[in-house]
């Protein structure tokens, strides 16, 4: 099968393409990075298929980034039967700039001269056929968006490849050109491949080139001998940058018609003035970052509730309360709130019917108890879903519009305060999401030790996933321990995790990864509206990939929770308190004592360390967990047993609460399971919110593990990545545990080992800088 | 001559020359800041840093320390 491979300026319209072209869904941004590996997929409305390949965006073939080293080695190595190269018409001179050197290369090019559409709504004309004959390869005009043009594109791409091309430079007029065609002549000698693209490279002194032909370099040093010029001395890659950009402008700047001369000010311009004010830039930044948390879980809709003290919701019970109840009950829930509460109706009523079905065939009781805690187990991820998604829908309009460059350039000043550039705010964001995409994205910056650096923070920005486990304990320690208030405790453990990235990043700038602050030279993309189909096409992507993992992930570690939890290592049913999993669960839990969920518990208090071991592998696992044990707990209550109830934990009126729902029947209700478990292990608060800032602060997930080795390398780098999560989940959480239990005790042991801890921490500090002063970096 | 970093907002003039350190000038180059072209520097962040700028064309972000290194006629 003929491949085609699609190059061309980040931004530029590749990825939109790509989806129009394979009729794939690829993720479409408006930032440039969004694609940092290649992908392929076919085209079939030619004489035979054609495998496309989406390369990532770069602005030259000189690698800057590792995305930039992924395109320019597919092209050389893979030798695709043709390159497509995508042109933003509206940005004209640095796109053609990678065409000059694309063209170098032996390969059939194509180019494909897109945002035409944007450029006519400019009023600005292009000589698209000109542009051809001095080009001296196939122009086409197209949108990629509106799908003009694309078309065409493939059957110029199809006819071009039938013969081959040689590569041709805009070099020929510049002083350096006889250098250029002496190491030529000299590599094809060596029958070396694209000899014109390798010696252009080698006379710039392009690092991968002077290490892959070290014989030939020499010509070129002989040559820097007996050459000077004026402006660069002999600095040939700025002579030959300069060139490239001379000829464009020259030769073929002229054939664009552009109604407005000079500097242009487009609507762009007009909401910058308000977005990247100079005093209102980073309040509405913030202002954005609250109401994307807000509009996901606020329980009170822009406190409606509380301004307006609106009554509880007082209706008949059913199915019609139950509907009524998504929406409102006390106040006005907000819009990711709805939907987990639709969703969550929806899963209960449905498993509910399900069991009820199975129970009226007369299973035995251990089918019915299987299936039972299977579904509370998937069932309680997948009302999380809806929810979820949500979130990512937020972030993905702020990434689509264009905002989140600007809010890269707002924040680069801080930022570099704690050492990394304001583009590391990309992945991090993205991080909110999910753990694994950011990961890869960090491939779009160009500095090594600011990778790694980012690469470590991810995690600390709490993900979709780690959501659920957050609201359901911060909601189970307001209902159980009658204090403080789900939101507040909510946002905070999401403020938690960014200090701990912002320490952590410190703390490693000036330890291992010490050096300068990354260059921070971006591109700012023009504002436009979200577009509506991309943004599907990403609720639909994000949407499976949860419900793939719920059915795959979650329900095979629901049913081994199950199984581990009703067995004993005599293969045969036992108290759960007796099984396989409580037995693994108390030899493990000792660890997890110095963070308030470890041996100090009650009888179940192995649950916990499952659970945080489990969420290693997926944190989803942490509330099926939960939920599996629960239900078992929620057997005992059916049949008359509270044995398992610690009551001095709670407060009275919160046990008689309890009390009064157990003897009704409703205990089994939903949200309840956490204080299943309260009640069950006599956890108190501080290890509860320890236990929060654990899952949120340790390895997030096997999938973000393999992530981050694929970004990392397999060796040392990556080991130390996972054990640095793991260290620092274990210290943050320690010391969590231990202010907490000051908060709530004031007891003597509390206030020492705070005490110490801040005698620690500000001494550490001191040696650092002691040692950094003694040790000064060696600058490259 | 004065250098970018000096530049006001509203402030028009042409690059004479790119003095930064290899890594950094390859990419100020790549992005189309060559000997001649004309910069306009277009806005600056709210803490005063980076700056963002319009060149051949497009928006263009870079931090003061690297736009110390851009030496400027300026032609208003």
């Amino acid at each position: 099968m003929k491949r085609f491979a699609l190059a061309g300026n980040p931004n530029s319209g590749k990825t939109t393409l790509f989806n129009i072209l394979t009729g794939s869904t690829a993720h479409v941004g408006n930032w440039p990075g969004v694609t940092v590996d290649k992908r392929e997929g076919t085209y079939k409305k030619l004489d035979e298929p054609v495998s496309i390949v989406d390369l990532p965006g770069i602005y030259s073939l000189s690698p800057y980034t590792p995305e930039e080293v992924v395109s320019r080695n597919y092209i050389l190595d893979e030798k695709p039967d043709c390159v497509i190269n995508i042109v933003d018409s509206t940005n004209l001179e640095r796109n053609l700039y990678l065409t000059t050197q694309v063209l170098e290369m032996d390969v059939p090019v194509v180019i494909a001269l897109n945002m035409i559409d944007m450029l006519e709504k400019q009023g600005d004309k292009i000589n698209a056929e000109e542009l051809e004959k001095r080009l001296g390869v196939p122009v086409v005009e197209i949108s990629a968006l509106k799908g003009t043009g694309v078309d065409e594109v493939m059957q110029r791409a199809y006819k071009a490849c039938e013969s081959a091309r040689k590569g041709t430079t805009v070099l020929e007029n510049c002083e350096l050109f006889h250098l250029i065609r002496d190491v030529r002549i000299a590599l094809q000698g060596q029958k070396i491949d694209n000899p014109l693209f390798h010696a252009i490279k080698l006379v710039e002194n392009d690092e991968i080139e002077v290490k892959m032909h070290p014989e030939t370099i020499g010509m070129v040093e002989e040559f820097k001998k007996t050459f000077t010029n004026d402006l660069f001395g002999t600095d040939f890659e700025c002579l030959v940058a300069d060139a490239r950009y001379k000829y464009i402008s020259d030769n073929y700047s002229p054939l664009l018609n552009k109604k407005q001369k000079g500097i242009k000010h487009s609507h762009s311009d007009k909401i910058d003035k308000v977005l990247t004010n100079k005093w209102a830039g980073i309040p509405i930044f913030l202002v954005i970052l609250f109401a994307m948390f807000h509009l996901t879980f606020g329980e009170d809709f822009l406190y409606l509730g509380t301004i307006f003290n609106l009554p509880e919701l007082n209706m008949a019970e059913g199915i019609g309360r139950d509907l009524v109840a998504c929406f409102y009950d006390g106040a006005i829930f907000s819009p990711g709130v709805v939907l987990f509460n639709l969703m969550d109706l929806l899963t209960s009523t449905i498993f509910g019917a399900i069991t009820g079905l199975i129970e009226s065939w007369g299973a035995s009781a251990a089918v019915s108890g299987l299936i039972g805690s299977v579904f509370d187990g998937i069932g309680g991820v997948l009302s999380f879903v809806p929810q979820v998604v949500f979130l990512l829908l937020l972030l993905a309009i702020l990434e689509d519009t264009g905002y989140m460059a600007r809010v890269a350039f707002i924040l680069d000043r801080i930022f570099r305060r704690f050492g990394v550039s304001g583009r590391a705010f990309i992945p991090m964001v993205m991080g909110f999401g999910c753990s694994v995409p950011a990961i890869v994205n960090t491939r779009t910056l160009a500095d090594e030790r600011e990778r790694t650096l980012t690469i470590r923070s991810i995690p600390f920005f709490t993900c979709g996933a780690k959501l659920p486990i957050l609201l359901a304990v911060s909601g189970a320690i307001v209902t159980a321990f009658g204090i403080g208030n789900a939101d507040i405790i909510t946002y905070s453990m999401y403020v938690i995790g960014v200090l701990v990235a912002a320490v952590t990043i410190i703390l490693m700038r000036s330890t291992t990864q010490r050096g300068e602050v990354a260059p921070f030279i971006m591109e700012l993309p023009e504002y436009r509206l979200p577009r509506l189909k991309s943004l599907a096409v990403l609720l639909w992507d994000k949407a499976k990939h949860y419900i793939q993992k719920v059915f795959t992930v979650i329900l095979a570690s629901s049913i081994l929770v199950w199984f581990l939890s009703n067995f004993g290592w005599d293969w045969k049913i036992c108290e759960i308190d007796q099984s396989i999993l409580a037995s693994i669960g108390k030899f493990i839990q000792p660890i997890f004592t110095p963070l308030g969920f470890g041996s100090q518990l009650g009888s179940f208090g192995w649950v916990f360390a499952v659970a945080a071991i489990l969420g290693l592998i997926a944190k989803e696992n942490v509330l099926a967990a939960f939920l599996t044990i629960a239900s078992v707990l929620m057997g005992m209550v059916a049949s008359g047993d509270l044995t398992w109830v610690n009551p001095e934990v709670l407060s009275p009126e919160v046990l008689a609460e309890l009390e009064t729902l157990i003897a009704s029947g409703e205990f089994s209700e939903n949200g309840y399971e956490v204080i299943a478990m309260i009640a069950a292990t006599g956890i108190d608060w501080p290890g509860l919110i320890s236990f929060i800032v654990f899952n949120m602060t340790t390895i997030p997930c096997f999938a973000a593990v393999a992530a981050a080795r694929g970004e990392l390398g397999k060796g040392k780098k990556t080991t130390l990545t996972i054990l640095f999560w793991l260290a620092t989940s274990f210290v943050v959480s320690a010391i969590t545990y231990v202010i907490c239990t000051m908060i709530a005790t004031w007891s003597l042991w509390s206030i020492i080992v705070s005490a110490v801890i801040v005698v620690l921490a500000v001494a550490s500090v001191f040696i650092i800088r002691a040692y950094n002063k003694k040790h000064p970096i060696k600058s490259n | 001559m004065k250098k970018l970093s000096e530049f006001a907002i509203g402030e028009t003039g042409k690059v004479v020359t790119i003095s930064a350190e290899t890594k950094i000038r390859r990419r100020l180059l790549d992005m189309g800041v060559t000997p001649g072209v004309e910069i306009y520097l277009r806005k600056k962040a709210p803490l005063g840093d980076p700056i963002e700028i319009t060149i051949r064309g497009y928006e263009l972000t870079l931090r003061k320390t690297e736009a110390d290194c851009i030496e400027m006629e300026a032609t208003k």
